[in-house]
């Protein structure tokens, strides 16, 4: 595979400014361009955390945290934003979407600010707005719906719409943090099926966090986070 | 990138539109009180400098400048005493004078001053930026005796426009204010021989009228009451020996109201006061009609100002009413926070975020009562005009104004730095992970 992964995480060690204990520990991981994994590990192990650190909210407070090749410490507040902007999709557990908007203004916000996006958006399908509806129908939401707005959609809708959202303007990585732990069996199964079929569409690698281990069998790889008792964690381990 | 600032600020606001209209509402009755102000203001000031135009000393007795005036350029209020002609004739022939034009008040016609003058008034008394009166029908009245039978009067435009009178109308005036019905000069009605043309002082809702119709109409009265005053209901009191029988005759009155005096050079016009006001048989006040009206404004700007600090603090306050609506807001939106920021949005745009949000508030705000106050304004203008000789100003934004609006919107600005910053502080604070 030619081009740097699109995360690599060396000897990372993460803790809150003004608090000694480590919440994270992490030796090494990585994701390629285009893969799919599934993040396990028990509440309180770290996985929010993690995912801040991948998108460049939180920084490292030692170690290499490369998304594409380039270390967030190593650059400006600004750029960061706008690479995360670029490159990375995010989806919540829930409470996703701008309530005051129709649920096609939340998925052309998703590339709003990103000019590259935007730029992908319009080569592909000549407007934001079509990109849009592109993602909503392959995330299945009913055309009835796209004009409903955020807070009136149920909460499997919700979620499709944020996943559309992620997914608008393709960018490298999809961070999807238990996006179906307020669904229940029919709607979970339905919705990761329709976000890994879109996701491989895009050709967008997805890490999606749950502790819900029925979502085995659909990711190729899975990695569990250990937790320790007092803080510190040991490092990713393959869990197949 | 900043559209996108701008719409999402928009659709934010209108997700909370109840609180933020209520500010609104409250940002626009300042920016009215404000602006309506000012209009006012400045229509006044602007309409009594007018009317003072040409005219280098107003001549009264004895009396307060302001008084005197007001009395003689704007009709307001009367004058304690009057000033005889032969007093002023004595002024008119110094060699200094260019002209003077008597004046006498005292009557109505239908809530309208009379004015009591001869025919140089219209030759020498200047409006505006110099501008002589001019006639939109007819012409001046005639000194002397009366014309086939009838004294002449001259209207001003209100006057004219709002009776509906035109040359060869006839009409009854009025003795002082005209508010006692039984008062009136019916047995000497007067033909209206000319109409000026508007010119936004006082002139406009005057009646003007020559001095021996004003001495004929007042023939026989004694103390300020009719000869008829026997037929009054309620008095017993014979009537005096009439003199109503003799025909008119062209009389001047002994002594009028004051004078409007033209110099031949302005230089001259502190020199002027002082002879004038030089202790002699009649005590005379002359009046430097711009140094009174400053004096005027002087004392006026005081209520001005507290009418304008009102307005600015009914300005604050619903800014500070703006501030704790979107302060209280934050809390809630939290979530909508951690969302733009893992779309890629930077903390200082949530900052801008938050600041266009007031912005577009306080803008909306402004507009708006700028919009009531032209409109109130211009639908009370006649109303003002006809009852208050206040021609309110017809620009539409003045420096002035300007400047109070931009304090608004400064001062909107300002504090809206607060719930900026706490929104970029919260922003960073909670990362991806806001409380649920």
């Amino acid at each position: 595979m030619s081009g740097p992964p699109v995360i690599e995480v060396e000897a990372l060690r993460f803790h809150y400014p003004r608090r000694a204990a480590s919440v994270l520990e992490l030796d090494r991981f990585e994701i390629a361009a285009g893969e799919r994994i599934l993040l396990a590990g028990g509440s309180g192990s770290g996985k929010s955390t993690l995912l801040s650190l991948l998108a460049g909210v939180l920084l490292a407070s030692y170690g290499a945290v490369r998304l594409l090749g380039c270390d967030w410490r190593e650059i400006a507040p600004a750029t960061r934003d706008r690479r995360r902007a670029d490159h990375i999709g995010y989806v919540f557990q829930q409470f996703n979407l701008l309530g005051w908007m129709t649920a096609i203004d939340n998925v052309v916000l998703g590339s709003a600010f990103s000019e590259s996006r935007t730029a992908r958006a319009l080569g592909g399908w000549g407007s934001l707005e079509r990109a849009a509806r592109e993602a909503l129908e392959r995330m299945q939401l009913p055309a009835s719906r796209w004009q409903t707005r955020g807070a009136e959609l149920s909460v499997g809708e919700q979620q499709r719409v944020a996943a559309a959202r992620a997914l608008i303007g393709r960018p490298d990585l999809i961070l999807a943090d238990e996006p179906t732990s307020a669904l229940d069996e029919p709607l979970r199964d339905a919705f990761i099926e329709a976000l890994l079929a879109a996701s491989d569409e895009a050709g967008c690698a997805l890490l999606l966090v749950s502790h819900d281990r029925a979502l085995e069998p659909c990711f190729a790889r899975c990695v569990r986070l250990n937790t320790h008792s007092g803080g510190s964690a040991s490092g990713a381990v393959p869990a197949r | 990138m900043s559209s996108v600032i701008l719409r999402l600020a928009w659709a934010s606001a209108l997700n909370r539109r109840l609180p933020l209209a209520l500010m609104v509402a409250a940002i626009a009755l300042s920016t009215a009180i404000l602006v309506s102000t000012e209009r006012l203001r400045e229509g006044l000031r602007a309409g009594f400098s007018e009317a003072l135009s040409g005219t280098d000393l107003v001549v009264g007795a004895r009396s307060h400048p302001v008084q005197v005036m007001l009395s003689t350029l704007f009709h307001l209020g009367h004058p304690a005493q009057n000033v005889s002609l032969a007093a002023l004739e004595g002024i008119a022939s110094l060699p200094q004078v260019k002209w003077l034009v008597p004046v006498a008040l005292g009557d109505t016609y239908r809530g309208m001053p009379v004015v009591a003058t001869n025919t140089d008034y219209f030759r020498w008394v200047r409006t505006g930026e110099s501008r002589p009166l001019v006639f939109a029908q007819g012409r001046a009245f005639s000194d002397g005796p009366p014309q086939e039978g009838r004294f002449e009067a001259v209207l001003g435009a209100t006057v004219a426009t709002r009776f509906a009178l035109k040359r060869g109308d006839i009409i009854t005036l009025a003795h002082g204010s005209g508010a006692i019905g039984e008062l009136v000069h019916d047995d000497q009605p007067i033909r209206v021989a000319g109409v000026l043309d508007g010119t936004g002082t006082p002139i406009d809702r005057s009646v003007l009228i020559s001095l021996e119709a004003f001495e004929a109409l007042h023939a026989g009265w004694v103390g300020g009451l009719p000869p008829r005053v026997g037929q009054l209901p309620g008095l017993r009191q014979a009537a005096p020996p009439s003199t109503m029988s003799a025909p008119p005759e062209a009389r001047r009155p002994v002594s009028v109201t004051a004078a409007l005096v033209g110099l031949h050079s302005r230089a001259q016009v502190f020199n002027m006061q002082r002879q004038i006001e030089r202790p002699g048989p009649e005590p005379l006040t002359a009046v430097l009609p711009g140094v009174a009206l400053d004096e005027l404004w002087r004392v006026i700007s005081r209520g001005e100002d507290l009418l304008r600090l009102t307005g600015l603090l009914v300005g604050l306050t619903a800014i500070g009413g703006l501030i704790a609506t979107i302060l209280a807001g934050l809390e809630a939106r939290r979530r909508e926070l951690a969302v733009l920021r893992a779309l890629g949005a930077a903390p200082r745009t949530l900052f801008a975020l938050v600041i266009a949000e007031s912005s577009i508030a306080n803008a909306l705000g402004i507009v708006l009562g700028l919009a009531a106050s032209v409109l109130g304004v211009g639908l009370l203008s006649p109303w003002l005009r006809t009852n208050f000789g206040i021609e309110s100003s017809s620009t539409w934004l003045t420096m002035q104004q300007g400047a109070l609006l931009a304090l608004v919107f400064g001062a909107g600005l300002l504090a809206s730095l607060l719930p900026a910053w706490r929104a970029m502080r919260l922003t960073l604070a909670d990362g991806l992970a806001p409380p649920h």
